[in-house]
Order: C-alpha cells, then sequence, then structure tokens
C-alpha cells in the first residue's frame, strides 16, 4: 500500500522540519518529500490541508491493568486508546496483579500486545521484587526480555538505601530508573493537595513537599551513583526547579508532567470530581504555570500521560474511598492544543517535542522522524478541528477521564506506522467535523 | 420569603438573605414548638429518610422531631443497621432509597463531599447532616439563632472558635455563615489543629486564648477528640487544657453579657470546665432547643415553603 498525503504541515522539531509539503509513504518507508508529487497507480491519496503530520506519539507512562485487572483496561483496549490518541508506543507501568517482577511478565506483556496490531508496548519491569520495597528484581533477565526501564510506580521506593542499590545496578543495563516520588509519611491518608481548597472542601491535603522531598532524595541519590533517574509526574513548582538544579548540576536526570497538571488545577475539585482525582493531586494555579514553564524550557523533557483506568464502579464513590488514577491517552493532544497551545502558553513544536523525540531520549533511542528513507512512524491530526469528549465513546475499557463532555481542539486523524494506516474516530460522532479524510 | 434551592449542602455560598429568611422562618417554628400541641400539617404527605453513616444522637433526634413537627413521615437508617456493612456502595444504597420515592435525605457521612456526591445523582432533596471535614450547615444555622437570641445584629459580633478546627466541620460552616453575617471571627487553636488557608475564609488566626478572651463575645468551644493524641496533633489533651481549656477562671474575665457555645458531645475536663458548661454564660442547652426549629425551617423551605405561611399551617 502507498499513501500520498498532500498538503499537510509537516511537523518534526527534532529534526528541524516545519514545512507545508506532500509526503509519500513506500512499503513502510517515507519515500519522498516535496511539493506536488504525484504518484501513478495503486496508492490512496489523504487530503490534508490544514493539518499537521508529526512523528508519532510515544507515552512512556502508561498503566494497561493486563493481568489482572482486565475490567479496567486490557493491553488490546489500551493499545486501541493509544492509536486513537495518535500514539505509536507506550510504556506500561508493571503495578499489575501479579506485578510485571520477571522476565516471564514482561514476555507474557509483548507476545499480549503483538497480536493487537502495530502499536508498540514496552514494559517497564519492577524496581523490587511483588513492589514489595524490599528487595531487588532482576533487571538484567527483565531487560533481555523486553523492559525497557523499572519503576515501582504508584509506590515510591521508600528504602533509600534500596533505590541507591538501584540507581548503581540499573546502570549495567544502561536503563533508567523511573522514580514515584514521594514522602508516604508526609502524603499519609491525603486524597487531594494540601491547601486552602482542601481545607474549604474538608478533605485531607497532601502537601506538594511530599513530592519535592522525594524528588529530592531520589536526585541526589543519582549524584551519589552517577545513575540515570527518570522523575514522573511532576506537579509541584518545587519539583521542576529541583530537576532544573539536578540538570544544571550536570546529573543524568530527566523528567515529565502530564497533561493534567498542564490543564487543571485543584479549584477544579470543588464538585468532588472523582474523576479528577489523581496522585501526586491537581496543584494550584502557581504550579501549573511552573509545568508550563518547566515544559517551555526543557526542564521537563516528557509529557506523559498517566494513563490510568479504573472503572466507573470503583470511581462512583465518595472522594476519599474513590481510587487515585485518570485516563490520558485519547485526550492528550486535545488537552495540550486547547489548554496550552490555543491559550499561547506553549508552542505546538514544544508540545510534539515533548511527545516524540523527548520520550525517545529517555528509552535511549533514536526518533526516526520525517526524513526520506525512515521507517514510516507518523501521527496525522486536525490541530483546529474540535470534538466533544464523549465518555462513553473512548476506546478503554474505563470512563474515568478528567475531560468528560469538554470540547477539545485538536482531533487525532490516523497514525502511519510502516505498511498499516489506523484511522482515529475521534470526533466522528461530532456533526461538526469536516469529514477531510479520503479512504 | 421562599428559598431557591434544593439541597442544603454547606453553608458556603448561602447568601445574607437565604440565611435571615431561614431564621425568621425558624422564629416562626420556635413559637410552634412553645405550643401545646407543637406539630402543624406543613410537610404531610412528604418523606424524609435520616441516613446517618456516622453515629450521631443529638443530630439524628433534632431532625426527627423536626420531621415530626412538621407532619412529615420518616425513617432513619444508621450505619450498623444499613447495608453499608454489608459492602454495599453509597451509590447502591442510594438508588434504593430514591427508589422507595422519598422527599428529603439528611446525610451524615464520615466522608466530606458524600451529600454532594448524592445530590448530584439522585432526584431527592439533600440535606447534609455533617460530611467527614467539611461542614455542618444546620449546626452553623441555629448557632446563629442562639446567638441571635442575645444580639440584635451579628454585624461587628466577635465570635472566638477554639479548639480543632482542622477537624472541624462546624468550625467551617460556622465561619462561612458568620462571615457571610457581618460578624468577626477569629479562630484559637495550636497550628496543628488549625488547616492551611484557613484565614482565606475570612477568619483571623489567634494561638493565645488568654489574650483575647475578654474581647470575645462569644466563645465557640469544640470538642477535642481523644484520637487527635495518638495522630501526634497534640502532645497530651492535659498539655491542651493548660492553654486552651476554657477553665473557669477563664470564664470570668470573659465580658457581661457574652456567651459561651458548644455543638456537643463536651469532653468535660478537656476542652471546657464542667461549672463553665453549666455555668451562666452557657447557651448550650438552648443550642439544642433552637435545633429543631432551624431544622424544620430548613425542610419546610427547601420543600418550597413560604415564610409568611409557615404559621397559617
Amino acid at each position: 500500500m502507498r499513501w500520498l498525503i498532500k498538503d499537510a504541515r509537516l511537523l518534526d522539531p527534532d529534526h528541524g522540519v516545519d514545512r507545508v509539503a506532500d509526503l509519500l509513504i513506500e512499503k513502510g518507508k517515507i519515500a519522498k518529500i516535496g511539493m506536488g508529487l504525484s504518484v501513478e497507480g495503486d496508492h490512496e491519496v489523504v487530503e490534508a490541508a490544514g493539518m499537521v503530520l508529526s512523528p508519532s506519539f510515544i507515552d512512556i507512562h502508561v498503566h494497561l491493568r493486563e493481568p489482572g485487572r482486565e475490567y479496567a483496561e486490557t493491553i488490546e483496549s489500551g493499545v486501541r486508546a493509544a492509536a486513537a490518541g495518535g500514539f505509536s508506543a507506550v510504556a506500561c507501568m508493571p503495578n499489575t496483579d501479579p506485578p510485571l517482577d520477571n522476565h516471564a511478565m514482561v514476555h507474557y506483556v509483548i507476545d499480549q500486545a503483538l497480536k493487537y496490531g502495530p502499536v508498540e508496548v514496552m514494559p517497564i519491569g519492577c524496581i523490587t521484587r511483588g513492589r514489595a520495597g524490599e528487595r531487588l528484581a532482576e533487571f538484567g533477565e527483565m531487560v533481555d526480555a523486553g523492559a525497557v526501564g523499572v519503576s515501582d510506580d504508584g509506590d515510591p521506593v521508600s528504602d533509600s538505601s534500596l533505590m541507591r542499590r538501584a540507581l548503581e545496578y540499573a546502570q549495567q543495563f544502561d536503563i533508567p530508573i523511573f522514580t514515584h516520588p514521594e514522602d508516604r509519611t508526609l502524603s499519609r491518608n491525603g486524597v487531594m493537595n494540601e491547601g486552602v481548597v482542601s481545607t474549604r472542601l474538608g478533605l485531607k491535603g497532601i502537601p506538594k513537599q511530599a513530592e519535592e522531598i522525594g524528588i529530592a532524595r531520589d536526585i541526589e541519590l543519582t549524584a551519589l551513583t552517577s545513575g540515570r533517574l527518570h522523575v514522573l509526574h511532576v506537579s509541584s513548582a518545587g519539583g521542576v526547579e529541583l530537576v532544573r538544579r539536578a540538570k544544571e548540576r550536570g546529573l543524568n536526570v530527566t523528567a515529565e508532567t502530564a497533561p493534567h497538571y498542564l490543564a487543571l488545577t485543584d479549584e477544579s475539585l470543588a464538585g468532588y470530581d472523582t474523576n479528577r482525582k489523581m496522585n501526586p493531586p491537581l496543584r494550584t494555579s502557581v504550579d501549573r504555570e511552573a509545568l508550563r514553564r518547566g515544559v517551555a524550557e526543557g526542564v521537563l523533557d516528557v509529557i506523559a500521560t498517566d494513563h490510568a483506568p479504573h472503572p466507573v464502579h470503583e470511581k462512583e464513590a465518595e472522594f476519599d474511598s474513590a481510587p487515585f488514577g485518570v485516563l490520558g491517552l485519547e485526550t492528550a493532544l486535545g488537552v495540550l492544543i486547547t489548554h496550552c497551545v490555543r491559550p499561547g502558553h506553549l508552542t505546538l513544536e514544544t508540545v510534539i517535542e515533548r511527545l516524540t523525540a523527548g520520550p525517545s531520549r529517555v528509552l535511549g533511542r533514536e526518533l526516526a522522524g520525517i526524513r526520506e528513507g525512515q521507517k514510516a512512524s507518523l501521527t496525522l491530526f486536525a490541530p483546529d478541528e474540535s470534538w466533544v469528549v464523549d465518555p462513553g465513546r473512548l476506546h478503554s475499557i474505563s470512563r474515568n477521564t478528567a475531560f468528560g463532555q469538554e470540547r477539545l481542539f485538536g482531533v487525532v486523524k490516523a497514525l502511519f506506522l510502516g505498511e498499516e494506516m489506523i484511522p482515529s474516530e475521534q470526533g466522528s460522532s461530532s456533526q461538526d467535523r469536516p469529514a477531510t479524510m479520503v479512504p | 420569603m421562599k428559598l431557591a434551592r434544593k439541597h442544603l449542602l454547606g453553608m458556603e455560598g448561602v447568601s445574607r438573605t437565604e440565611i435571615e429568611t431561614l431564621l425568621n422562618c425558624a422564629e416562626t417554628f420556635k413559637e410552634i414548638l412553645d405550643r401545646k400541641i407543637p406539630k402543624v400539617p406543613s410537610l404531610r404527605g412528604l418523606t424524609a429518610v435520616n441516613l446517618f453513616f456516622e453515629p450521631s444522637t443529638r443530630t439524628r433526634v433534632s431532625f426527627e422531631l423536626a420531621e415530626k413537627r412538621l407532619s412529615a413521615d420518616s425513617v432513619s437508617i444508621s450505619a450498623s443497621t444499613s447495608s453499608s456493612e454489608k459492602g454495599e456502595s453509597l451509590i447502591d444504597t442510594i438508588h434504593n432509597v430514591e427508589a422507595m420515592k422519598v422527599d428529603f435525605l439528611i446525610v451524615r457521612h464520615s466522608a466530606a463531599g458524600a451529600p454532594h456526591f448524592l445530590a448530584s445523582r439522585c432526584d431527592v432533596s439533600v440535606i447534609n447532616a455533617g460530611d467527614g471535614c467539611h461542614e455542618h450547615p444546620t449546626q452553623a444555622l441555629l448557632d446563629l439563632f442562639t446567638i441571635r437570641q442575645h444580639f440584635p445584629t451579628l454585624e461587628g459580633l466577635k465570635v472566638a472558635i477554639l479548639g480543632d478546627i482542622a477537624h472541624s466541620r462546624v468550625a467551617r460552616s460556622n465561619i462561612w455563615a458568620l462571615r457571610t453575617m457581618g460578624a468577626q471571627v477569629t479562630l484559637c487553636a495550636p497550628r496543628t489543629l488549625l488547616p492551611p488557608g484557613i484565614e482565606d475564609l475570612g477568619a483571623k488566626i489567634h494561638p493565645r486564648l488568654d489574650d483575647l478572651i475578654d474581647e470575645m463575645d462569644i466563645i465557640m468551644v469544640l470538642r477535642i477528640q481523644k484520637e487527635r493524641q495518638g495522630e501526634s496533633f497534640l502532645p497530651s489533651s492535659r498539655e491542651y487544657a493548660r492553654h486552651f481549656s476554657l477553665t473557669r477562671s477563664r470564664a470570668d474575665r470573659m465580658k457581661t453579657n457574652s456567651f459561651i457555645m458548644h455543638p456537643g458531645p463536651i469532653n468535660r475536663g478537656i476542652e471546657m470546665a464542667p461549672e463553665v458548661a453549666d455555668g451562666p454564660r452557657s447557651v448550650i442547652l438552648d443550642q439544642v432547643t433552637n435545633g429543631v426549629a432551624v431544622r424544620m425551617a430548613v425542610l419546610y423551605l427547601l420543600a418550597g415553603g413560604e415564610t409568611d405561611h409557615a404559621m397559617a399551617n
């Protein structure tokens, strides 16, 4: 199959590409880029004027729930959600049941994912056996099986000596430690950001210092060990500053934040909406501002969704009892364009870089990008078209989006992965979306 | 006057006019309660369910009496007898109660926001009877009502709230309500029992009871729960009492014509000396009496009643 994508804005900040042109995909590769391309014979034309074609997105922080909680998400539903959101690869966290703490489990996830199409699932193994925070898991065997890093995400590794050993031992396999920074003795029983809003709502707060203490400790352990650290879900202004200083010291530290932290604040919990309950929690507008600046300045290398499905029956509960976590894959682009790009906080180029080249660097991979001869791995989206998020129409099994019923700008049209084209039906229920997709 | 709302979930956002309407209506019902037959047919045919997921005597009985005095049919369900211990979720409990076609849900729950959760998911008028550390609006209303019995206006009145502000729904509801009515609110507690940002609700903080006691018109004393020691909010209740207990010698320094309130139940000897609780400045039992009239007003007005007609009924 050959695809001729016409008049798209080709946007690959990592390779300095930003121009309107045609792009031809042949035999799974980018065969040609140029103006007014035409081809003979068997091919499909995609009229893409007004749309953006970028390297496909990579999400290095998702929860696919399989094995163990298939009622919340499966690898199959997770990769469909990923494709619908424009993601060609996702790194899944090991807090499954049983957890991904050995090579057999890592193999299992990869084998499952291969059944469901071309979206790549990259398992992250556990730091500690059973995620119990007591003994190291076998990093080497998990890496041989295909793990791209290790993490006890969801729980911090509380024991500083153990975290030190993890940072040392991981160097042999050239993988990052994905840290969930949290001082549990400080965050204990908390359900939202601590501050005037938690006081008003009568909910137990989690001070941002619980995250900052965790980040500070792990940065110092990285200095001690010359290790490689990736800080998950930075949510606070202080967290951004700690990462900034670590980078200035020349430490091998990268960091991410999630679209919901860039879009929302704790003020949005006034109605006790459990679909906005996550850990770390939504913070204040000062923190949101610092996170946006951190992304703009590259202190935060990556935007990752922390896609965390939970079934309706668990989220439909009083705020204290509902589990932490929100969906992210299918709304990421729309949330970022609507809440960051259109209001002028971030450029589209920055957002795309943090969804493509940024995560590639964390994984130590080279981004194929938009260059002739490279394997086709591209996301086509319409930044100025909009859709209304209908939780019932998401590909995830779960419905816990923080953006239900919201109109989002930025409609994913399709993923081009090698020989395949996966159309996204994003927003297809909306009558206001012009049908510009030709095939 | 009518009240243009279906639920009473908290005092945050309740306007001065609404509060005055509620208190005026309660005055009317207070008179009815003093009659030989203290009962009116105002809510005949309506059904109220008192859903108490947390133990309560005072508030539950007060609501039950208010419902009976208004001739509503009512049942009370407490956590020990409801299905919540069998693992039934809050949402299922509610759908079942609603399926029985009731008009009012009076809810007490240990989780903040539980009444809001119910109000957004069922077609019944919901009254918050205390949710976690969030709000307890009928307590604040009965406190305002009790204060009004002694002062012509709340405007400019100096009110101190003393004790465990952090874990108190009574404190939050009273801060909102008193501020709306123009009173000055001072919070007096050790720093561990003051929640972050509480000043933003419009209250001042003063850490020394001895410095402010002779200026206050009203001192509201809150219960100090024994378990706060275990959680290291306090080293001991003995030390707390030394600095914050309303002792007799402290009470003696209060202004003439100043009053002491407590939402109950009292830990005598910890937050307040027994002779102070039973002393001449104490209006604690008036609060309890007024609770019934105030809750009648809340039920009556939420059902769409008009204050001018309350007496005629």
